[in-house]
């Protein structure tokens, strides 16, 4: 490991001194650090969640944890929790997606006064830490009387994913040559053939990246969930925090490892499912 | 003749306070590659969206073949459109772009991929139709976007700075291409430009506009030869300008005209002109005969001047000298070869020359008080 750091800085400096242009050598040696560093951890885990024995120690493969995840009654409550934060990632990426979409494209395509005001407004929250967002939004919960619960944790998660949604889906638009629509309509088309067969496709790979951004952020959230959760509204996160005070159990490896392929399957499916979407008018 | 007859009248377009189009009346004949010439702003593409349907003119008709179309929309008009940015679907491949037309028709598939090879082959692209409009250089979308454009067999076809995109070179190739496909096709062409090469080279008709109006309309030779207007000769090609006042009309169609700072000059005149009309004066710069030496016989339907040459750009295929007549008058002439004969002496800066050109060579473009 240090003999590779080593190299680096070695090949760091020749270049600095000589002007050299990097070689694909130096680049694949980068790469392979990063790999190591991204991955190592990863593996160790993984191969933890298979470990028999309680400590970091190899005693053989078993199943074991992954047992007591799925089967052993005490952790019941955490497959209750997976379910609250699925729930609330897919309605809250949703809602998000909807607003968050028509609203990049109102901010693109009209003029109106204010439209830089709003749009530096629009992006506020993505600069404001979590904390304040989630003691904000507890307070203005609070304040309206609805008792903190999943929904809280939903409308939560809705206003914090907006911006995210707004900024994809505006780089998207960016790119976007409304020419094309002019086009559709030139060669024959309706309006709704127009929105149907050319803008939707157009801009939709902006569109799934949001929501997938979106889910993925709604899921990751434990501060502002900590704040507007209520009794049964608990997310994973929020959960796991309470459960591993007392220290780390083996069953969290294997929690990790289910987690790990879950989102890689995500991943694998969502870019499938573009494609499909791409190629299904021949 | 295939294509249509197009008949803007009396077209109008006002964007709030702005006129971008002022009266503006042209005919287009069947088959024929019209050009609207003209520089940045002047309302070219405004004028070619009025004919496709994407804006409704303030005032005025388009009539195609006759009928007016203006009430039309314009994804049912016999027109289709070259857009300058291509506009191609990123989401489709090169063959669904060009099958789009076919598709919103829901013809049957065997008939939709004869047709597009047939049109791929048309633009020559017959092995790309599997990539996306991404993959594609400059030249090659723009060909899609032209065989998209025709799929639909159009009587019209509109062109907006179709070219403008593309380097030199390619655009010198595409060009001939889409002369090549015009006498194919044998539809109508207008071809929105702002650049005179392209309009002179391909055009049947070619109309000049500036400032929202059209101030020439006329075959390139016309439109280079002899500019209606002052613009025209400012617009199209270089050119020595001269003001003066007509002394004399004689012989047929020739005048005598004092120049203030130069004298008297022989000019050619197809307006009815009158001894003291002030009048407006072009000479183009290649067809002005330059030498060290004065000619040794020169006919009296010449004008002759003498100079010397301020400065001389050397541009590869032909020489330019800015010759100066006196303090207030300079004239360019442009020459191919700096020697035209073996024992001739090179041109050179700050030479004393002799300057001189038929006087059917003179033209006046503009007639005031
Ligand atoms: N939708 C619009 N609203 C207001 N003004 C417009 C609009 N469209 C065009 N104009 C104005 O009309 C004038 C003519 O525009 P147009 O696009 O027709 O010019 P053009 O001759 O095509 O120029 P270029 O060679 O730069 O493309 C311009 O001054 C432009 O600013
Ligand atoms: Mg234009």
């Amino acid at each position: 490991m240090t003999g590779a750091v080593q190299s680096v800085l070695g090949k760091i400096k020749g270049i600095m001194n000589t002007g050299n242009k990097p070689t694909g050598k130096f680049s694949l040696s980068v790469f392979l650090v990063v790999l190591v560093f991204l991955y190592l951890p990863l593996a160790i885990l993984i191969l933890n969640s298979f470990n028999a024995s309680k400590s970091m120690s190899w005693e053989g493969f078993s199943l074991r944890w992954y047992n007591e995840l799925f089967f052993s009654p005490s952790w019941v409550s955490l497959w209750k929790t997976f379910g609250n934060s699925a729930v609330a990632a897919l309605t809250s990426a949703t809602a998000a997606t909807v607003v968050g979409t028509l609203g990049a494209i109102g901010l693109y395509w009209y003029r109106f006064r204010a439209k830089k005001a709003i749009q530096i407004a629009a992006f506020m929250p993505m600069l404001i830490p979590e904390i304040i967002i989630g003691v904000s939004l507890a307070m203005l919960f609070a304040s309206t009387k609805l008792p903190m619960s999943l929904f809280t944790v939903i409308l939560a998660h809705t206003t914090f994913n907006i911006p995210f949604v707004l900024l994809v889906v505006m780089a998207r638009l960016e790119s976007f040559d409304f020419m094309i629509i002019e086009a559709a309509y030139d060669l024959g088309a309706t309006e709704y053939q127009a929105l149907s067969k050319v803008i939707l496709p157009a801009v939709f790979p902006g569109i799934i990246a949001a929501f997938l951004i979106a889910v993925t952020l709604s899921l990751d959230d434990f501060v502002v969930a900590f704040f507007v959760a209520g009794p049964g509204g608990s997310t994973l996160p929020v959960y796991l925090e309470s459960r591993l005070k007392l220290g780390i159990p083996p069953v969290i490896n294997a929690l990790s490892v289910v987690i790990i392929a879950g989102t890689v399957v995500l991943a694998f499916l969502s870019r499938n499912i573009v494609k499909y979407m791409f190629h299904s008018n021949k | 003749m295939k294509g249509s007859q197009v008949a803007i009248q009396n077209v109008e377009k006002r964007f709030g306070d702005f006129q971008a189009l002022k009266n503006v009346s042209l005919d287009i004949k069947k088959g024929e590659f019209y050009s609207l010439l003209g520089p940045s702003g002047c309302g070219k593409t405004t004028l070619l969206r009025i004919i496709a349907g994407f804006e409704d003119p303030t005032a005025g008709a388009v009539l195609l073949d006759g009928r007016d179309v203006v009430p039309i929309a314009a994804n049912k008009r016999p027109v289709n459109t070259v857009f300058q940015t291509y506009a191609l679907f990123p989401h489709l491949t090169v063959f669904e772009n060009v099958a789009f037309p076919l598709r919103l028709r829901k013809l049957p598939g065997a008939e939709v991929s004869a047709k597009v090879e047939q049109f791929l082959e048309l633009v020559k692209l017959p092995k790309e139709g599997k990539k996306l409009p991404a993959q594609l250089s400059g030249g090659q979308k723009q060909r899609v976007a032209i065989a998209r454009a025709l799929i639909n067999e159009p009587s019209v076809l509109l062109l907006d700075e179709p070219l403008s995109a593309l380097d030199a070179k390619l655009r010198q190739h595409m060009l001939i291409e889409l002369d090549l496909i015009h006498d194919h096709i044998g539809i109508t062409f207008i071809y929105v430009t702002h650049d005179q090469q392209e309009a002179l080279s391909v055009s049947d008709r070619v109309a000049v506009m500036n400032e929202g109006e059209v101030v020439q309309v006329g075959t390139p030779f016309e439109i280079y030869e002899s500019p209606a207007h002052p613009f025209v000769a400012h617009f199209i090609g270089e050119t020595n300008y001269l003001s003066g006042t007509v002394t004399e009309v004689f012989r047929d169609k020739h005048v005598r005209v004092d120049f203030p700072d130069i004298g008297t000059l022989i000019v050619y005149e197809d307006k009815p002109l009158k001894a003291g009309d002030k009048v407006k004066v072009t000479v183009r710069p290649e067809k002005i005969r330059i030498s060290l030496d004065k000619p040794a016989s020169l006919a009296e339907n010449m004008n002759l001047l003498q100079g010397r040459v301020d400065e001389l750009i050397y541009s590869g295929f032909q020489s330019k000298f800015f010759v100066r007549v006196n303090e207030k008058a300079q004239f360019r002439v442009f020459r191919q070869h700096v020697k035209f004969y073996m024992d001739e002496k090179a041109i050179s800066w700050k030479d004393e020359v002799y300057i001189w050109w038929n006087d059917n060579d003179g033209y006046v473009v503009e007639v005031g008080e």
